[in-house]
C-alpha cells in the first residue's frame, strides 16, 4: 500500500475537517501583499530625510517599531490559540499549530527588533546594548518564547505538549503589557510608546509617521502569511507521523500474512 | 482547599525532614555559590559589598530552582501522581501545599545565607524589617512560579535542562525586584532608590502566580 492510499483511507474518519491549505488563493495574495507592502516600506525609509541628530539611522523607524508591533500580534495569537485548544469544546489540532506557528514567527521578530534596536542604539545612544527597562524586558520575552518553544520540541504525547504550552503561553503573554509600558512605568532611556506619540501637537515630520505606519501593515502581513506557512508544515509534520505510523503497521501485519 | 494544602505541605516537609535533601545537598549548594562569587569577584570586599544584594539573590534564584526540582522529584516515583490525584485532594490545594513546603525550605535557607553574606562577605546587617518582607514577598512569587513551571516539567524526558531555561527568565523579574529593595534597605535610606513600587512588583508577581497556579494546577496535574 502506498503512502497516498494510506492518505486517502485515513481521509474518510479523519476527525477534523481538513483547513484551507497554505498554497491556496487566500495565502497567495496575503503573500503578494505583504512583499508589495515591504517594498513600500523599503522605498519610503530610504526617502525619508536624514535628521540633524541621527542621520542615516533615523529611517530605520519604517521598520522597528513595525517589527516589535508584529511580535506582540503574534505572542497574542499564540496565548488567544492556546485558550482555544484548553476550552475543551474548542480543542481542536489546529489551535496548537496556530499557536506554536505563530510563536516560531515571534521569536524570529523579536529577534529583529532587538537586532535593529542595537544597530540604531550604537550610533544614537553610543552602545550596542544598555540595560534600560524596555530592552531588558524584550530580551527577556525573547527568552520565555525560546523556553516556550523549546517545550514544544519536547518528546511527550502531543496532547500532553499541546496542554502544557498553552499554560505556559497563557502567563507568558503576560509579559506584552510590561513591555509596552515599561517605557512609562520606569524612566528609560528608549523613547516613549511610539503610537502614543502621534498627537496633533507632536511636530514629527509626516513622512515619518506615514512610513512607520506602513512598516506596521507590512510587518503584519509578513507576520500573517510566515504564520500561516509555518502552520501548513505543522500539520504535514502531524500527518507524517500518523502516515509512518500506518505504514509501519500495514508492514508488520503483511509480514504476519505471508 | 486549605486543608488539602497543610497536608500536602506537611507530607512534603515530612520528607524532608528525613531525607534532608535540602538541608544536605541544596544549601551546601548555595554556600558554594556564595564563595565562588568571591573568588570570581577577587577578595576585593569593596566589589563584594556593593554587589552583595544581587549575589545574594543569585544564590536564593539557583536555589530555588533546585528546591523546586526535588519537590517534583518527590512525585516522580512509580505512580506517585497517579495516587495523589485519587487520594481526592482539590489541585488547587496541593499546589498551594507544594509552593507552601518549597516557600518554607527557601525562607529556611534565606535566612542561613544571610548569615553567610553577613560572614563571608562582611556585610553590614540593616534594614532587617524591610529585608525580613522582602524575603518573604519574593519567596511566596519564587515558590509560586517554581511550583507552576515545575509541574509543567513534570514527567518529560528533559525536564532536568528544560525546568531552567523556563523557569529562569519567569523569575528574572523576583530577581531585579528583591535585589533592588535588598540593596536600599542595606544603604539605608540614604540611596534615595524608593523601594515602594518594587515591593509592589513583588507582590503583584507573587498573587498573580499563586492565582494561575490555583487554577491551572488541576489541567496539569490530569495530564500526565
Amino acid at each position: 500500500m502506498t503512502t497516498t492510499e494510506l492518505f486517502d483511507e485515513r481521509a474518510g474518519q479523519d476527525r477534523e475537517p481538513a483547513p484551507p491549505a497554505a498554497g491556496g488563493a487566500l495565502t497567495l495574495a496575503l503573500g503578494v501583499a505583504a512583499v508589495l507592502a515591504l517594498g513600500v516600506t523599503y522605498a519610503l525609509g530610504l526617502a525619508l530625510p536624514e535628521t540633524v541628530e541621527q542621520g542615516d539611522h533615523s529611517r530605520l523607524i519604517a521598520i522597528h517599531p513595525g517589527l516589535a508591533w508584529a511580535s506582540y500580534v503574534a505572542f497574542g495569537v499564540t496565548a488567544l490559540a492556546s485558550a482555544a485548544w484548553l476550552w475543551p469544546r474548542t480543542r481542536r489540532a489546529t489551535w496548537d499549530h496556530l499557536a506554536g506557528a505563530s510563536a516560531e514567527v515571534g521569536v524570529v521578530f523579536t529577534a529583529l527588533t532587538l537586532v535593529t534596536g542595537s544597530i540604531w542604539g550604537r550610533p544614537t545612544w553610543g552602545v550596542w546594548w544598555v540595560w534600560d527597562a524596555r530592552l531588558t524586558l524584550s530580551a527577556l520575552m525573547l527568552a520565555i518564547y525560546l523556553g516556550y518553544l523549546a517545550l514544544r520540541r519536547v518528546p511527550a504525547a502531543p496532547d500532553l505538549r499541546a496542554g502544557r504550552s498553552a499554560v505556559v503561553a497563557l502567563v507568558a503573554v503576560l509579559v506584552i503589557p510590561v513591555n509596552h509600558f515599561a517605557v512609562e512605568w520606569w524612566r528609560t532611556l528608549h523613547q516613549g510608546r511610539s503610537l502614543a506619540q502621534l498627537t496633533p501637537e507632536n511636530d514629527l515630520d509626516g513622512r515619518f509617521i506615514g512610513a512607520m505606519a506602513v512598516g506596521f501593515l507590512a510587518m503584519t502581513l509578513v507576520y500573517a502569511w510566515l504564520t500561516l506557512h509555518r502552520m501548513a508544515v505543522a500539520r504535514l509534520e502531524d500527518a507524517e507521523a500518523d502516515v509512518d505510523l500506518q505504514a509501519a503497521l500495514v508492514q508488520r501485519r503483511a509480514e504476519g500474512v505471508s | 482547599m486549605w486543608r488539602d494544602a497543610l497536608l500536602v505541605a506537611g507530607k512534603d516537609l515530612r520528607i524532608e525532614g528525613r531525607s534532608r535533601v535540602a538541608l544536605n545537598q541544596v544549601l551546601p549548594f548555595a554556600v558554594l555559590v556564595l564563595v565562588l562569587f568571591a573568588f570570581a569577584l577577587d577578595p576585593d570586599r569593596g566589589v563584594l559589598v556593593r554587589a552583595a544584594a544581587g549575589l545574594y539573590w543569585v544564590a536564593v534564584l539557583f536555589s530555588a530552582l533546585l528546591a523546586v526540582q526535588r519537590s517534583q522529584a518527590i512525585e516522580s516515583g512509580e505512580g506517585t501522581r497517579d495516587a495523589l490525584r485519587l487520594s481526592g485532594l482539590d489541585p488547587a490545594g496541593v499546589f498551594l501545599g507544594k509552593a507552601g513546603a518549597v516557600a518554607v525550605q527557601l525562607l529556611v535557607l534565606e535566612v542561613l545565607l544571610g548569615l553567610g553574606v553577613v560572614v563571608l562577605y562582611g556585610v553590614e546587617p540593616a534594614g532587617l524589617g524591610l529585608l525580613a518582607v522582602t524575603g518573604l514577598v519574593a519567596t511566596a512569587g519564587l515558590a509560586a512560579a517554581g511550583t507552576l513551571y515545575g509541574v509543567i516539567a513534570a514527567g518529560l524526558r528533559v525536564r532536568e535542562t528544560l525546568l531552567p531555561l523556563l523557569l529562569l527568565p519567569v523569575l528574572a523579574p523576583v530577581l531585579i525586584a528583591a535585589t533592588r529593595v535588598s540593596e536600599t534597605a542595606l544603604s539605608g535610606a540614604s540611596a534615595g532608590v524608593p523601594a515602594g513600587s518594587w515591593l509592589v512588583l513583588l507582590v503583584t508577581f507573587a498573587v498573580l502566580y499563586l492565582g494561575f497556579g490555583v487554577v491551572a494546577f488541576g489541567p496539569l496535574l490530569e495530564d500526565g
